[in-house]
């Protein structure tokens, strides 16, 4: 029927259509940067993608005056090593610590409520608590993305756990299996691919964890520069970075996504998970 | 497109327009917006504010002023730049490389003080010295004035920013992190220098004292603004030496009502201002603001400011932005003079022509 809620646009439509908002915002922003340069030619406020462009370039392949590095990789390197280690361990207990809460009651018993307790801390607010125990160095950012979205990984993951249907446990029992082979052979291939997705999820708050921690003390990365420039209003440095953080979260979901396909095609029966 | 919609649609777009250039145009207007954030030398606006004190000087001249406290000194600045207020407080080098540096043609009104021993570099152990700094991890708000007093004090013993490592540090974490066992020195300011130097175990081995008129704060306004409404310069003025009278005398109820806004009491806010250097008659504040060691000290806060890439990218030297000083004394670029030291003002407060 010809209603609205029944037409679908086209390929080409859709591609169009998705377009639309970004290049009315790209219009929008062009517009206002003009107006502001005509009325003061060294506004930092809003720059013209000319200064932008030349900011990217001496950010990127220009050896820094003062430290001779090449401070857009330096700064990148250094965020996603951080921000690797904590997911990576945040992964890692969520996967232990989850599992074992799932599937063995002793240990939910005990790990259950901590873990719950803990996951309502907000991690920002023990913050000052967290300098004087981990230092101010490397230890005390990837401590902040671990506290930040472990508990919620270990949740995740128990509550993924109680979910499989009991007639599984019930059947793999009778057929002898151990706990362990129970934990092994049904739980893990039906949980992993569901922990990947909760990283995939929890990867926003661990930026955001990340350039908490580095806006507090750093000498390097991508949430150091972003605070430390801002110090003058440089706009131009600033809004690349901005992009340039959007674009790897992007690629490190995407890059997840595929992961989860590929090694756990089962989960992904019927082309929906 | 029927013209209809066409205009409908330019009314929208000139919205956001508006909005970005509403601060281009300065022109005669009668309410004003002014912003400070906590700090000794500051304090005044506060109680200019409660007081009913620049409400008085405001009605004396037909205009309305409003003061606002910005939790955040840097942020404050940013609004200032963008065009949100019409004047600000903030230091000599940060009036330079943030309004000055980003186009805003700013007039220091107000030469309020300058730090003599508010902001000092300090390292845990007993009897340390300066030199002892070499080699170890320094925590400070990179960039900021904490910054320039370190380079300076570097320069006195022959060290140099390469023989350290600046690590940049919060100013709100920055009492935390100093018990943190990584931590070995920290460059700050009061009140959070007071408050470090007061655990055990902790050497002050360089203050701004030995620097002295380096580190000046500032109460700067929109030149333009200033030139199409000297009611707002002359009530800023008139308001601030009225307080500053107050102050020298010793008011009780003064010095109390600002102890007690930035967080400390009496006796605190006394220490603090022991170490800052109030210009409390107008007369000294001009001789300072006229004196030819003003364009020395802006000269080398401009080089540190160039070298560490404040200036902007596109800047050339350290005279890329022009700095004008009393006697039509202008050093840096002389077509693109956006910071002014103008003592016009405060020479009508030592007359008593407000």
């Amino acid at each position: 029927m010809k209603r609205l809620i029944n037409q679908h646009p086209s390929r080409a439509a859709q591609l169009a259509l998705g377009i639309l908002p970004f290049a009315l915002l790209l219009l929008a922003y062009l517009w206002a940067s003009e107006l502001r340069l005509a009325a003061n030619p060294n506004d930092k406020l809003l720059p013209a993608f000319s200064s932008i462009g030349e900011a990217i370039w001496s950010m990127a392949f220009e050896a820094d005056k003062r430290s001779s590095n090449y401070l857009l990789w330096v700064d990148t390197l250094a965020s996603l090593q951080r921000l690797g280690l904590g997911v990576l361990l945040s992964a890692l207990m969520g996967l232990v610590i989850g599992v074992a809460n799932g599937a063995v009651p002793l240990f939910r018993a005990g790990l259950s409520p901590l873990v719950m307790a803990l996951s309502l801390i907000p991690p920002m607010a023990i913050l000052p608590v967290l300098f004087i125990v981990f230092g101010l160095g490397e230890v005390s950012k990837v401590a902040l993305i671990t506290i930040g979205i472990a508990p919620y990984l270990i949740r995740d993951m128990q509550q993924r756990v109680l979910e499989l249907p009991e007639e599984q446990f019930i059947k793999a029992q009778t057929l002898g299996a151990s706990s362990w082979q129970l934990i092994l052979r049904v739980i893990l291939p039906q949980v992993l691919p569901r922990l990947l997705d909760a990283v995939r999820l929890s990867l926003g708050s661990a930026w955001l964890f990340l350039i908490a921690a580095e806006a507090i003390a750093a000498t390097e990365g991508l949430g150091y520069r972003i605070f430390l420039v801002r110090r003058y209003l440089s706009m131009d440095v600033i809004l690349p970075y901005v992009l340039w953080i959007t674009l790897l979260a992007f690629l490190t979901d995407y890059l997840l996504r595929v992961l989860t396909r590929r090694s756990f095609p089962w989960y992904y029966h019927g082309g929906k998970p | 497109m029927t013209g209809h919609f066409r205009n409908k649609l330019s009314a929208l777009l000139l919205i956001p327009a508006l909005l970005f250039s509403l601060n281009a145009q300065a022109e005669a207007k009668d309410s004003f917006k002014i912003a400070w954030s906590i700090y000794a030398g500051w304090m005044p606006w506060d109680y200019a504010d409660s007081s009913g004190i620049m409400k008085k000087w405001a009605d004396k001249y037909g205009i309305s002023v409003d003061i606002v406290q910005i939790n955040d000194y840097v942020e404050s600045i940013n609004q200032y730049t963008a065009g949100g207020f019409d004047g600000c407080v903030m230091t000599n080098m940060d009036a330079l490389t943030i309004p000055a540096a980003g186009g805003v043609d700013s007039t220091a009104l107000i030469v309020g003080d300058f730090s003599n021993g508010n902001d000092g570099v300090v390292l845990k152990g007993k009897d340390k010295k300066l030199a002892d700094i070499k080699g170890q991890k320094v925590n400070l708000v990179e960039l900021s004035v904490s910054h320039y007093l370190l380079a300076r004090g570097l320069e006195k013993v022959g060290l140099s920013e390469k023989d350290i490592t600046v690590v940049n540090t919060s100013d709100a974490d920055m009492v935390a992190t100093f018990s943190s066992s990584d931590v070995t020195s920290a460059v700050t300011w009061n009140p959070l220098l007071s408050e470090i130097t007061a655990l055990p175990d902790t050497s002050k081995v360089f203050d701004s004292s030995e620097i002295p008129g380096e580190i000046i704060d500032l109460m700067v306004v929109n030149s333009d603004t200033l030139k199409d409404n000297p009611k707002l310069g002359k009530a800023l003025v008139g308001a601030w030496y009225e307080i500053m009278g107050l102050m020298k005398q010793g008011d009780e109820t003064a010095l109390t009502a600002m102890a007690k806004a930035s967080g400390t009491d009496l006796a605190g806010y006394k220490a603090q201002l022991d170490a800052t250097k109030m210009f409390y008659a107008p007369a000294d504040a001009v001789a300072f603001t006229d004196s030819a060691e003003l364009p020395k000290t802006m000269q080398l806060v401009s080089q540190f400011s160039f070298d560490h890439g404040l200036l902007g990218s596109g800047a050339k030297d350290a005279g890329t932005v022009g700095m004008a000083f009393s006697g039509d004394n202008i050093t840096g670029d002389k077509a693109n003079v956006k910071l002014r030291f103008d003592s016009t003002y405060m020479k009508m407060a030592a007359d008593s022509s407000l």
